[in-house]
């Protein structure tokens, strides 16, 4: 066990981090621009100098990095603040290894380049009124034309759907099966006829989840990935890869920023950093957020060594959740009477607590809610049966739905 | 950058967990609970044998000179197994205070004996219900004479030597102390876990010597609890796990309403939290573990914080395991209780949750001053 770099490893950080000095964008370079041209701008820049989505191949317009190299990479863009980026996230970290995983050489060449590049923003078409935690009770329709496929339904909670380019589209295409056995996946061109896509409002007040509505959408068969019925087998590949992309972040609002707010303001007389009662919280949080921390590391390893991210990574999402909501929680008890003012020229951080406590419960749902992440632990890391379903082995035309 | 135990690490551990499967199944444990033992003697001659005791002494002191990850290997280990035996004592506390602060000369008397176990040491520092002071410490070495009581001292029955936390003065350090003379009077006190000897013990002038090979103040029992936090914690984390798997076991048979318990959610997410917790615990001993071995600033900050998380999982894998066993579980006949009565023991052996979480925090704002 050695926790320090390598002379090799020592050598890729220099060269990151002396190529990220030079290349972040100024907040001039940013200014004016809206958040996907500032991210666009940023991605291009790396992408351009070989620094995007450095894991993947040369070819597919990566670097052909390894696995230990893409974590160091990462440790050091994370080194600077509010970079912009989060718009890539499904494209790059679920959309592109389910192609690489499922998809056919042509559609690598074609996609990947442009997915590092930052030109292309994918987003996720999953799930739906009816088919939430229960995935794979959803029930958009693709029925087959010649070589092409015809869809029709309903998609809900689409994060991006409305400036995305592509998204990628778990649909039923036999419905006299039982429900994980009659779904087809897909790669769809969003400004095809007939997708019309609405905003929902969030609890937070932004929009920027989507319904997606699906009239005679026309998507060619080559489009398909895996076989017609191997959908949910396709669709676990990307689900995995959420896990593992969603866990890590979280941004903004962390310890650090807990830490600081504990040291500024007071408890009584005295900064609250020094209230035993503040200590023990923060000591836990500094806790959990070092051990997801090191988990990450110990996968990084495991990962490093061919082997593959099983379901262990739902830790991170699990964990880091509900601690980002408690951590907002608290921060805005410490402020006592101002902790609820959302002003950002009154609220400490510019609003980003407020902003964190609005945003966390999204946090706990999206990706597979707590709940969802705990049964993956029991049943798919611990071995635990599962429970009893009403619907196994039913046709999915038969299986009872509740009223709404 | 790897974050894993080496092969031959690996193979320690399959090594360490075989015998100890062997020499201390749970009817070991429970059958020193039932007599009331100190300690099993048996078990401790053959963890000496395997030189588990030398780990870490220099080969010339007469140990094996291998390093902390091959300690915290059989940590773990001897963690899972419960095992009733003074080596948390000896080892991370008494070996390691001579290593840390023993002078050339005391080194050679008692390290090569610490290393084949037929030593044994413990520390002492608790005096008083609350948490110890430099301030509250009352025994005091005049002339290298010792005075005061110490309670609890764990394995102090067992041990031969024991380092104390005494004043000279106002001067707070650490005294070498022989444990079989006249001066020292040993009287047992139960505590909850009797698998493991514990006693008070009063000094009356007995003879003591400074270990003064290390610096003296309040601060080098700081350090030694510090790098005795990262073993114990790895001997919790083991704990915790063996306590998960226990209750996994069990969910696993026992059926209710028709089905298996395990197959209950309640049930399931009880595990799932068990996992969550030793993940995170067991990844901060890696931390901890690391900054051990390579004598890292960080030491301090790595320590409390896998300690802290390794209570907690500890505690939480101990009490849920025996809420999974419904009523079984609350029996003297099921060995649930060995992980409820550890959990406890370790957690406040060098210091409570609470003491940790109060130096972790102390250790990130310094860290963030500098
Ligand atoms: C901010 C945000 C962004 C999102 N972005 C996307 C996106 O880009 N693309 C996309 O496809 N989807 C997206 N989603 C949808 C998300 O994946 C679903 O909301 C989530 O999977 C839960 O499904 P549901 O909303 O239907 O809730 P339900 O499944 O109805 O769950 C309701 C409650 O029941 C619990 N529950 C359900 N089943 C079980 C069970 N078996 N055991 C225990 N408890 C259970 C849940 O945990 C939850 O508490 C997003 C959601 C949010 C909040």
């Amino acid at each position: 066990m050695d926790f320090n770099d390598s002379p090799a490893e020592a050598a890729f950080r220099d060269e990151a981090r002396t190529w990220l000095e030079a290349n972040v964008p100024t907040s001039e370079e940013l200014e004016g621009l809206d958040y996907i041209e500032q991210a666009k701008l940023w991605q291009k820049r790396k992408y351009d100098a070989g620094w995007a989505c450095i894991r993947w191949p040369k070819e597919y317009g990566g670097r052909g990095a390894s696995a230990i190299e893409q974590v160091i990479f990462n440790q050091e863009e994370n080194k600077f603040d509010d970079l912009p980026g989060g718009v890539f996230l499904i494209g790059q970290g679920m959309a592109a290894p389910t192609l690489m995983t499922w998809g056919k050489e042509e559609h690598m060449l074609r996609y990947l380049p442009k997915l590092a590049s930052g030109e292309e923003i994918w987003c996720q078409l999953f799930s739906e009124p009816a088919g939430g935690s229960d995935l794979a009770a959803l029930r958009t329709k693709a029925e087959k034309d010649g070589d092409e496929w015809v869809i029709n339904g309903q998609k809900i909670w689409t994060s991006g759907a409305h400036y995305s380019d592509y998204g990628i589209l778990v649909v039923r295409t036999d419905p006299n099966v039982p429900k994980h056995k009659g779904l087809s996946y897909f790669f769809l061109d969003m400004k095809s006829p007939g997708v019309e896509i609405k905003p929902i409002k969030q609890l937070s007040g932004d929009a920027n989840f989507n319904e997606v509505y699906f009239t005679d959408v026309r998507i060619p068969d080559s489009q398909r990935l895996g076989e017609v019925g191997q959908g949910w087998q396709v669709a676990i590949t990307t689900l995995m890869n959420e896990r593992a992309s969603v866990g890590g972040g979280g941004g903004g609002f962390g310890f650090d920023e807990i830490l600081a707010l504990a040291r500024q303001v007071n408890v009584g007389d005295a900064p609250a950093i020094e209230d035993s009662a503040v200590r023990a919280k923060l000591a836990d949080w500094y806790c959990k957020r070092s051990g997801l921390k090191y988990t990450g590391y110990r996968s990084m390893t495991a990962l490093s060594r061919g082997e593959i991210p099983g379901p262990e990574n739902s830790i991170g999402k699990l964990v880091g959740a509900p601690m980002m909501q408690d951590m907002a929680s608290f921060g805005m008890d410490l402020l006592e009477m101002t902790g609820a003012i959302w002003d950002e020229a009154f609220a400490p951080l510019t609003g980003m607590i407020q902003a964190a406590y609005m945003g966390s419960p999204g946090m706990r749902i999206a990706g597979g809610t707590d709940e969802i992440m705990a049964n993956i632990i029991a049943e798919r890391v611990l071995g635990l049966p599962q429970e009893p379903r009403a619907d196994k082995g039913m046709p999915f035309s038969d299986v009872p739905t509740g009223a709404g | 950058m790897n974050f894993e135990f080496s092969e031959e690490q690996n193979l320690l551990r399959e090594q360490t967990r075989g015998f100890l499967a062997e020499h201390c199944p749970m009817s070991r444990v429970r059958s020193i609970l039932e007599a009331d033992d100190k300690h099993d003697t048996e078990l401790w001659g053959k963890i000496a044998e395997m030189g588990w005791t030398a780990t870490v002494i220099p080969e010339e002191y007469g140990g094996l000179g291998l390093s902390y990850l091959e300690l915290v290997v059989i940590a773990e280990e001897l963690g899972r197994a419960v095992a009733p035996v003074p080596f948390s004592s000896s080892v991370y506390l008494a070996t390691e205070a001579l290593l840390a602060a023993g002078n050339e000369q005391q080194k050679e008397s008692w390290l090569d004996k610490l290393a084949t176990g037929e030593v044994i040491g413990t520390f002492a520092l608790s005096e008083a219900h609350g948490q110890p002071t430099a301030d509250n410490l009352t025994a005091t070495v005049d002339d290298g004479k010792l005075s005061g009581t110490k309670i609890p001292v764990a394995d102090a029955q067992a041990a031969d030597i024991a380092v104390i936390a005494a004043k000279s003065g106002t001067d707070v350090g650490l005294y070498l102390v022989e444990l079989d003379q006249a001066g020292v009077t040993r009287e047992d006190v139960r505590t909850l876990d009797f698998t493991r000897g514990h006693a008070r013990v009063s000094f009356d002038a007995a003879n003591a010597e400074a270990l003064d090979g290390g610096a003296s103040d309040w601060g080098v029992i700081e350090r030694l609890l510090d790098r005795a936090a990262v073993l114990y914690a790895w001997e919790q984390v083991g704990g915790a796990e063996a306590a998960l798997e226990q209750a996994k076991e069990y969910a696993m048979g026992r059926y209710a309403f028709g089905r298996p318990i395990a197959s209950y959610q309640a049930i399931k997410h009880k595990l799932a939290q068990m996992y969550v917790n030793n993940t995170l615990a067991r990844s901060n001993c890696y931390w901890g573990a690391a900054a051990l071995n390579s004598g890292s600033g960080e030491l301090t900050q790595a320590a409390a914080t896998c300690r802290v998380s390794a209570t907690q999982a500890y505690y939480y894998a101990a009490k849920e395991n025996i809420q999974t066993h419904g009523g079984m579980g609350y029996t003297w006949e099921f060995d649930c209780q060995f992980f409820y009565r550890r959990a406890k023991l370790l957690s406040v052996n060098i210091g409570s949750e609470r003491h940790w979480q109060d130096r972790l925090i102390t250790a990130v704002v310094n860290s963030k001053a500098a």
